[in-house]
């Protein structure tokens, strides 16, 4: 009945496009900011540089934000083409932030980008202010929704299981707005974004300083990027380790598997440095440890115990087995919906009923598993460790980063001697890869980490697939890969034609032709292409 | 937590909501499909195409979001028809898809580079991202007509039996071009409301040309349905506040039984006269220069002609021809009652909200589109 390959295929399309998809988000989400705040300097100072710093931005956040609604819109379709049965189970509760996100959130933002880029001689300053700030606002609610649509799959509050529908149904919708761990991915992940908008700002404007071209405009930009990294940093650090405290709640596994932390140790725990797990073995053939540290900061305390990796196979099983249970009475349940025998074993049981289900991929009558067949459903459970385990080591380490190099940028630039610290320059436009190494990174750690699950602990990924062919999903590989390829390219040339371009000299709206536009012949005539 | 109107209730109002929600893409983003898909016809060199794009370039952006959103009310309050008619019509989705992405691109890329070959190519984009979607969402109306070979297994997981070609049916593509030349109408007397001179000329002909092939393949598909086609009907008695289990009712097949509609309710006739008149008032409109006229004539028919589709289809919402007693109807296709309600309440608040500040936004950038007005923004495509 299902296809593991597709399975597998369906799964690295969505991991690919959406890992395409955040190459651009982040920088739309901090870009947006920035615009709004080099805009709000412009009206409070009425100093016509800052209105060229806007539009100059701005541009580049045109190019960006175009790619990003190109891929959202894959995302969105994707649920449905690929992954129906995901949509079907899980559509009463998932659908509506996704819904909700249109009707609030993107609507704003794309019905007032438009004005943002046409609107600068037809409204006034303070008006064309707030459509800016609009649309910053409206990239960041958007944000928000997703993110309590992902937070729920990380944690699935609120819902219960409707045996008469076969899916989850939404119980209680303020557990689903107010989960917490969707309310520490939201900060989370938009204050990634806001670094990452800022160290874009900051290599681009390094790359002038350097070039020794509009020095003025560059150094300014880079003292608003290096005060808004540095607020960006702090709270993506914190607000990280928060979701990593919250993690230690609800996904026990992927925190365990991102230490690298086979057996629970007396508390507190000590937490791995550095670690080279063996996953056949279940072990780590080296490890460097800082005692006591992972207790404190995964459960804020000096005498919980964290649960390691066997533990939590072990708790596995016995989930698996009471998922048996459920599944059993299920059917029954659902044969005759008067059976209460049946349903009150269901009730008690219901939680599990997903554990239950990883054992489809064994046998179609979970019911009759063998203990064998139980163990061997209970290994999905368990992470590929070292991708976790250096993922996330990869992710914090640049974090730290940030917040040691917007501190360095900040004091420098605050000093303005942006001017005379050459190798600080040379920094910032090094820097300018490690925000999309570090978001993907994020997104591995908490996707690839929440595996077997597409909803943690409710619905196995592998049963949430369509039922396509094989074909179906080569084509349809095939065709991102190349469209999603080319497009790379062609929005990375853009970039850099329009940084080498510069910002206008001149007051782009005063004298359009001299300035920033890209008129046919003025165009023609520039060789630097 | 108690609802205040009762699922039965809800379930319409969400069925006329998904009407609204793909009315409001087809009007609104509908005259960008045209635009797009009229953008080789009507410019004859750059400035001329530029002018062309820049009429929807300012507002293109925030139509489209009326596409997500009808996606995103579909997910949330239609589920299961989601998840059958998304991966049912996968390589489909895939085609559409292929349209959508190049227009957010094509838009905003061409004009930053001033190579001719450049351009053209994204002028085919622009083209391609108007017309292919076009077609291909008024084949998928078409097909839904038809009933889509699909099932649903004890757990209610839907498989496709069909295939991509097999999509591709006379029927289906006369929908298909039905869709095409309603777009292309209402794109065309968008171009004549924002500009003049030799484009508004061109936009006027291919409009009125436009709007009279809607009328001819409007009342063919009509006829087509009428005596040809085979409709369904639900034959037992579904229960409307029921769990959504599109399992255990029966469905038969019967030739003309799209029209049934039309004689249980006597006022739905308003929806096909609707979509012949909008034609009729607009082509009145690009004859007698009067672009307000034929803008309001090209969406009046759009209006008509997908309610006509909705209405036939009632309480369908997707027949199955492989498996017609698990069609999925408005009474067991949709979210929980919590669920509509929550919904609904968003709707109720922010529609208003969206319909307020796009109004301003046109206001805003009222006008036509010249070689001068273009000149004044730094930012034009």
């Amino acid at each position: 009945m299902i296809d593991m390959d597709v399975v597998t295929l369906a799964r690295l399309q969505f991991a690919a496009t959406a890992m395409y998809h955040f190459l651009f988000v982040p920088l739309t989400l901090g870009l947006s900011f920035l615009l709004a705040i080099m805009e709000s300097v412009y009206v409070m100072t009425g100093r016509e540089i800052w209105r060229r710093m806007t539009m100059f931005w701005g541009t580049l956040f045109g190019i960006n934000f175009a790619m990003g609604v190109a891929t959202g819109v894959v995302m969105e379709f994707q649920f449905g083409m690929d992954w129906a049965y995901y949509s079907h189970y899980v559509g009463d509760i998932f659908g509506a932030p996704l819904a909700i996100e249109g009707l609030m959130a993107f609507f704003l933002e794309a019905t007032f980008v438009g004005l943002f880029f046409f609107g600068w001689d037809r409204l006034s300053k303070v008006g064309h202010l707030i459509v800016t700030w609009l649309v910053a606002f409206g990239a960041n609610f958007s944000a928000l929704w997703i993110l309590i649509a992902n937070g729920w799959m990380q944690n699935p509050v609120g819902a219960t299981f409707n045996p008469e529908t076969m899916r989850m149904e939404i119980a209680n919708f303020s557990d689903i707005l107010f989960n917490t761990v969707a309310q520490a991915k939201f900060v989370h992940t938009v204050s990634a974004g806001y670094v990452t908008g800022a160290v874009f700002v900051m290599g681009v404007s390094a790359w002038f300083l350097l070039r020794g071209r509009h020095a003025e405009f560059a150094k300014r930009s880079m003292v608003v990027a290096a005060s808004f990294g540095l607020a960006g940093a702090l709270s993506a650090v914190v607000l990280g380790d928060e979701s990593g405290y919250l993690a230690t709640e609800n996904q026990k596994m992927k925190v365990a598997g991102m230490e690298s932390m086979w057996h629970t140790e007396p508390a507190p725990a000590a937490i791995n440095v550095i670690a080279i797990p063996d996953q056949a073995q279940r072990r780590n053939t080296y490890e460097l440890q800082i005692p006591y540290l992972l207790g404190i900061i995964a459960t804020r305390s000096l005498d919980t115990p964290v649960d390691g990796i066997m533990n939590l196979y072990e708790n596995a099983k016995e989930r698996i087995k009471s998922g048996m249970i459920a599944y059993a009475a299920l059917q029954k349940v659902r044969a005759d919906k008067n059976d209460a025998e049946a349903r009150s074993l269901f009730d008690a049981n219901w939680k599990n009923l997903g554990y239950g289900l990883l054992l489809k991929k064994i046998r179609p009558d979970v019911e009759n598993a063998t203990e064998e067949q139980i163990q061997q459903a209970a290994n999905e459970t368990i992470p590929e460790v070292w991708v976790l385990f250096w993922g996330f080591r990869i992710m914090v380490a640049i974090g730290f980063y940030f917040i040691a190099f917007f501190a360095v940028a900040f004091w420098v630039a605050s000093r303005h001697e942006l001017g005379k610290w050459r190798w600080m320059l040379w920094g910032a436009l090094a820097t300018l890869p490690l925000p999309w190494i570090a978001v993907e990174m994020g997104w591995l750690i908490a996707e690839f980490g929440r595996q077997p699950w597409i909803i943690e602990g409710v619905l196995p990924t592998f049963y949430a697939a369509s039922s396509l062919t094989v074909t179906d999903l080569i084509i349809s590989l095939a065709f991102f890969v190349i469209v999603y390829s080319t497009l790379a390219v062609i929005e990375v040339f853009l970039l850099l034609h329009t940084i080498k371009k510069g910002p206008a000299e001149r007051d782009p709206l005063e004298d359009p032709i001299g300035g920033a536009k890209v008129l046919p012949m003025a165009a023609a005539a520039q060789p630097e292409l | 937590m108690s609802i205040p109107l009762d699922y039965e209730i809800l379930r319409l109002i969400w069925w006329l909501l998904l009407g609204v929600l793909l009315i409001g893409f087809a009007v609104m983003d509908g005259f960008d499909l045209g635009v797009g898909a009229l953008l080789p016809f009507v410019a004859r060199n750059d400035d001329e195409r530029r002018i062309v794009i820049n009429v929807v370039g300012p507002v293109w952006e925030g139509n489209q979001v009326w596409l997500i959103l009808g996606g995103g009310a579909i997910f949330a309050a239609w589920p299961a028809l989601y998840a059958t008619s998304f991966s049912g019509f996968y390589l489909a989705m895939i085609v559409v898809l292929f349209g959508i992405i190049l227009r957010p691109v094509g838009f905003k890329y061409r004009s930053k580079i001033a190579d001719p070959r450049w351009r053209g190519l994204w002028d085919l984009g622009l083209f391609i991202g108007g017309f292919v979607p076009a077609l291909i969402f008024g084949v998928a109306v078409g097909n839904v007509l038809l009933g889509v070979p699909f099932t649903l297994d004890d757990v209610l997981r839907p498989s496709y039996h069909g295939s991509f070609f097999g999509l591709l049916t006379p029927f289906a593509l006369l929908s298909g071009l039905v869709s095409v030349s309603m777009l292309v109408a209402h794109g065309a007397s968008m171009l004549t409301l924002k500009t003049v001179g030799p484009i508004a000329a061109r936009a006027r002909s291919y409009g009125r040309i436009a709007s009279v092939v809607t009328i001819v393949l409007f009342a063919l598909a009509g006829l087509w349905v009428a005596k040809a086609l085979p409709g369904y009907v639900v034959t037992s008695v579904q229960d409307t506040v029921g769990p959504s289990n599109p399992i255990g009712k029966t469905v038969e097949m019967q030739a003309g039984a799209w029209m049934l509609n039309y004689d249980k309710y006597g006022w739905m006739i308003i929806a096909p006269v609707l979509g012949f008149l909008g034609s009729l008032i607009a082509i009145i409109g690009f004859s007698a220069r009067a672009a307000w006229a034929s803008f309001f004539g090209t969406a009046i028919a759009i209006i008509g002609i997908i309610s006509t589709a909705g209405l036939s289809l009632f309480p369908f919402l997707l027949p199955s021809s492989l498996d017609p007693a698990k069609s999925l109807t408005v009474w067991d296709a949709s979210s929980s009652h919590l669920t509509l309600w929550i919904m609904l309440i968003c709707v109720v608040i922010f529609l208003p909200i969206i319909l307020a500040y796009t109004a301003f936004v046109y206001r805003v950038m009222r006008g036509k589109v010249t070689t001068e007005s273009l000149g004044r923004n730094p930012n034009a495509y």
